[in-house]
């Protein structure tokens, strides 16, 4: 396999080659990784749809960066304020992506950055209230040439 | 390795309570820790930003845990709300134990 591995093909070989062959599987098996990273943010809690929106292209051309917007519904003020954001994204070797910490300084609980992303996959954004409640949304992104850590 | 250089966009005047947009970028190449060397084929090791903080007059604004699925030259965008004029200090930390600093002062009125 080695003689013909393409360039960006040699570059993902750190994430396994093997991936490539049984997809499907290891999609499930970054998805479930992702459902772990939920549950370690909301210590179980439900998170419910809604507040939260989460923008992204509906197409990547490049994987490696990938602008992604995060926006919450929220006051920011008194009880109804948002702590923290994780991003995740669930077809990537490792899904966490960042978390982002608000303050009440944070005049609106938005923030973007840009992302590596492995393959089309769901970004996954969970949002912690301050009264303890969650609040999650997904948008699923088709990478044309993925960012294997490139 | 290019010299790592923090670059900030923070508006120099504001009003009290006005919503400003700050945008900040660190030139840094993130790497993962997922690629390897063509040649002998060992692991690069992880060197990337692994957190980045953003306060105003020692208050906290904005904070980001970072994973290496955050590109390279990591960009954030953020708002704030402007309590007083002051001084806005951001600080980027890496695997390699380097910290990234700058501030910007902004002005009221």
């Amino acid at each position: 396999m080695t003689g013909s591995v393409s360039r960006r093909g040699a570059l993902c070989i750190g994430m396994g080659a093997a991936a490539v062959v049984t997809l499907g599987r290891v999609t499930v098996a970054f998805a479930s990784a992702t459902d772990d990273a939920i549950a370690a943010f909301t210590g179980g809690a439900d998170a419910k749809s809604g507040k939260i929106a989460v923008t992204a292209p509906e197409i990547a051309e490049n994987g490696n960066t990938v602008p992604i917007e995060v926006a919450v519904d929220s006051a920011m003020d008194g009880d109804d304020m948002v702590e923290e954001v994780i991003i995740l994204a669930d077809g990537n070797p490792n899904p966490g992506v960042a978390t982002f910490k608000f303050s009440p300084l944070s005049a609106e609980a938005a923030a973007s950055t840009r992302v590596r992303l492995a393959q089309t996959q769901n970004i996954v954004a969970v949002a912690k209230m301050k009264d303890g409640t969650f609040y999650q949304d997904a948008r699923s992104v088709k990478v044309t040439i993925g960012g294997c850590g490139g | 390795m290019a010299k790592i250089k923090p670059r900030v966009k923070v508006p120099k005047k504001a009003d009290i309570g006005e919503i400003i947009t700050i945008k900040t970028l660190i030139s840094h190449p993130m790497e993962s820790g997922q690629r390897k060397d063509k040649k002998t084929g060992e692991t690069i090791p992880r060197n990337i930003v692994n957190s980045f903080t953003a306060s105003f007059n020692g208050e906290p604004v904005f904070e980001a845990v970072v994973e290496p699925a955050v590109s390279a030259n990591p960009y954030f965008e953020f708002q704030m709300r402007v309590p007083a004029a002051g001084e806005m200090a951001f600080k980027w930390i890496a695997d390699d134990g380097e910290v990234y600093e700058t501030s910007k002062k902004i002005k009221v009125g």
